[in-house]
């Protein structure tokens, strides 16, 4: 008899998480798009260097245009690759567990992680329109701190403190401009690897 | 008999407990949402809804969403007070128990 209250009271915990948060999040979507970032940023670096750029100069930046399309570019392939990864694991993971997709949490999660990150988007087009290059790093990084904290309540509220260190970073970074490659390879690199390993552990 | 037979009759099953703790933590929860996250069938759901239904524990809405007809549930307050019911006497049980 107590078995089966035990049991009762696990399948009630066990849909009200189901049915309210995101929770096919996969520490292995962390682990790669942090990997993604990491070897975007060092080959930025690397590009730096081959054209001639030493990265923590002050003195020595003035960047062609070719060198400009071709960052943008890597940065376009991080980002597709990040977000693969991240969607890829995430669907292996829900057909593993058998745990629907598509539901109303995973819909409220995307949309609070959503509103941050378009604001940021468009805040960063206006730190290009007016060429205060030096901020983007630091609004990237704060932006996105942020939109984590804001879609905490609808997956592993651990992204919270995810959040939180992105938040911590992208403060210090807004005193220290001229390594926002550095900041954006710890934050979006070396960050999402450690947190993608500590919830890869946590939830297996 | 004791605490036993405060246990609520109406959620002895599985089914029941489930929709009851889906609707518990969101407003309303359509059809084909609380079958997907269940893993029942439709007669399977639409049974449990009617019961409890009639037990006046969650509300019913039946819709149109262009020409498809959805049907959406909530938790009644008497149906969140009569679930709070019921998870307090199984805490009890499983305390006196252990």
């Amino acid at each position: 008899m107590n078995q089966k209250h035990q049991e009762d009271l696990s399948h009630i915990r066990s849909m009200m998480e189901r049915s309210s948060r995101f929770i096919s999040l996969s520490g292995l979507s962390g682990v790669f798009s942090g990997l993604s970032a990491l070897i975007g940023g060092l080959y930025a670096y690397q590009l730096f260097k081959a054209n001639g750029i030493e990265y923590f100069d002050k003195n020595n930046k003035v960047y062609s245009i070719d060198l400009l399309l071709e960052l943008f570019f890597i940065a376009i392939i991080v980002l597709f690759s990040a977000l693969t990864f991240g969607i890829f694991f995430t669907i292996r993971k829900s057909r593993k567990y058998n745990l629907p997709i598509w539901t109303t949490a995973t819909k409220k999660m995307l949309l609070n992680l959503a509103i941050p990150l378009i604001v940021g988007g468009v805040f960063c087009l206006a730190l290009l329109f007016y060429k205060i290059y030096f901020l983007i790093a630091p609004a990237t990084l704060l932006f996105y701190g942020l939109a984590l904290i804001n879609a905490e309540k609808y997956t592993f509220s651990d992204i919270k403190y995810l959040g939180f260190c992105e938040l911590i970073l992208g403060c210090i970074s807004l005193f220290y401009v001229g390594y926002g490659l550095v900041f954006w390879i710890i934050g979006f690199g070396i960050l999402h690897i450690l947190y993608g390993l500590l919830l890869f552990k946590k939830y297996k | 008999m004791g605490i036993i037979d405060k246990l609520n009759k109406d959620f002895e099953s599985r089914v029941r407990l489930g929709i009851m703790s889906i609707l518990m933590v969101n407003d309303w929860v359509d059809f084909t949402e609380m079958k997907t996250l269940l893993f029942i069938t439709d007669g399977n759901l639409a049974s449990h809804s009617t019961a409890l239904e009639k037990a006046e524990y969650i509300e019913v809405k039946k819709e149109f969403v262009g020409k498809k007809p959805k049907t959406s549930y909530r938790v009644t307050n008497k149906g969140r007070a009569a679930f709070n019911e019921h998870l307090n006497s199984l805490e009890k049980l499983i305390k006196s128990n252990n």
